[in-house]
């Protein structure tokens, strides 16, 4: 004969209790070792919005070249104009097409298209205007990535995850800044000197500037900010006492294609 | 009658006969034989040889500065053996999805999370250390694609 009744419920009962409460007498009885786990950098920079003011008045052509090239050095962006093996040369056609950049100078009718007018402008196409990743706070890259390889960040950040990136493009499609690139091919061979410390990408990627993720996550500012010389100001929007709210609050600012209702994060003081 | 194919009409026809044979017995043993030669071809190639175990050594200079006692990895060897692809992976998404770089280990020391920045800082003999392995157990990882090892640079600074 099997068990009765009585026997049954009193067995399931008592390992009702010995799984619920086991578990927790064996933590408190034997104080177990330390479990592995990460926690954030005590040195880190955090905000909960991320932004950036890009004071047009400070900026001269030769800033803003340099704020892309330290860009680009830190991050392993290939210069697709200066291979390391001459064999590897493009035609200029596909330089153009090619051409990998986190972030650029370009004119102000291609940076604001839909508030150019005909005249009074002068001064504002002379301007180096400086364009990178808007950080959107509606980004429809993030909408469109069919693997969430690009996803925004509890910080305003939109972040790409290389390891999920299928290629597929839909972002730079859904991109009305153009800020994103593309790997056709494999970008090693165009790197000059590589930073050790960077990963670069693969053929088949796309990438476009992050905020400097892991800048700031060891408590250094973005790597154009520092090569700016004071004309490009980022830090915590929600923060009222912030450097960008300071900007934001005293000058006047324009956004690139706002109109489109993306929310794009970098500000310009013309 | 025993011949004959029946269908409902009655009689059909007479069953055809065909001689019972192994015709083109030469050319399909021949070639059955062939064929099999040839899929069993690897197993007779490598018969009798032994492929060595392989050894990843820690005589890195980066190890050999540090003092004995210091000699640890991350996790305990044993597991770090079985399942440093976990760890590497759960590495990877804390620190691109979450944000957090860094680890503390099961005897409370903190590490960056970081594949070319923390573990190849160490194990700077990429060939000797992660290919080995890799190799004989026939997996190619994809880390090298982006993530840069410091092979280069430490034989550069011999």
């Amino acid at each position: 004969m099997g068990i009765n009744r009585r026997e049954f419920l009193r067995l399931a009962g008592l390992s009702t209790i010995i799984g619920l409460g086991g578990k927790a007498a064996f933590d408190l009885l034997f104080p177990g070792e330390l479990e592995a786990q990460l926690l954030a950098a005590p040195g880190a920079l955090t905000a909960k919005r991320w932004a950036m003011v890009i004071d047009m008045r400070k900026l001269d052509e030769a800033t803003a070249r340099k704020c892309a090239e330290a860009c680009h050095r830190v991050h392993n962006v290939p210069n697709f104009a200066q291979p390391n093996n001459p064999q590897d040369a493009l035609s200029p056609e596909l330089l153009v097409r090619r051409e990998v950049k986190w972030i650029w100078a370009d004119h102000y009718h291609n940076a604001f298209p839909g508030l150019e007018q005909e005249h009074g402008q002068e001064r504002l196409e002379s301007l180096p205007f400086l364009v990178l990743c808007n950080h959107c706070d509606n980004p429809p890259c993030v909408r469109v990535c069919p693997t969430q390889a690009t996803f925004k960040r509890a910080d305003g950040i939109v972040m790409m995850d290389m390891h999920r990136c299928i290629g597929c493009r839909y972002c730079m499609a859904g991109c009305p800044f153009g800020a994103r690139s593309f790997n056709w091919r494999d970008p090693r061979p165009f790197i000059k000197e590589v930073n050790q410390n960077y990963p670069t990408r693969e053929i088949g990627v796309v990438e476009k500037c992050t905020f400097c993720t892991e800048r700031l996550a060891v408590g250094l500012m973005p790597a154009c900010v520092e090569a700016s010389k004071g004309a490009l100001v980022f830090g915590d929007l929600t923060n009222p006492q912030s450097k960008v709210r300071e900007q934001l609050r005293t000058q006047f600012t324009i956004r690139r294609k706002a109109y489109l209702g993306t929310n794009p994060q970098v500000y310009y003081i013309v | 009658m025993n011949n004959q194919i029946k269908n409902e009409f009655g009689v059909f026809a007479e069953r055809p006969t065909v001689e019972k044979k192994f015709y083109n017995r030469l050319p399909i043993v021949l070639g059955l034989a062939i064929f099999f030669v040839l899929v069993t071809l690897p197993l007779w190639q490598n018969v009798g040889k032994a492929v060595p175990v392989p050894q990843p050594q820690l005589d890195t200079p980066a190890i050999q500065k540090m003092a004995e006692k210091d000699r640890k990895c991350v996790e305990p060897t044993a597991y770090m053996r079985s399942n440093h692809m976990l760890l590497l992976v759960n590495w990877r998404e804390d620190v691109v999805r979450e944000g957090t770089h860094d680890f503390a280990s099961p005897d409370g020391k903190k590490y960056v999370a970081s594949l070319s920045n923390t573990c190849m800082q160490c194990h700077s003999n990429k060939t000797q250390f992660c290919d080995q392995c890799h190799n004989y157990v026939a997996v190619t990882p994809t880390c090298w694609g982006c993530h840069l090892d410091q092979e280069k640079k430490v034989a550069e600074a011999k």
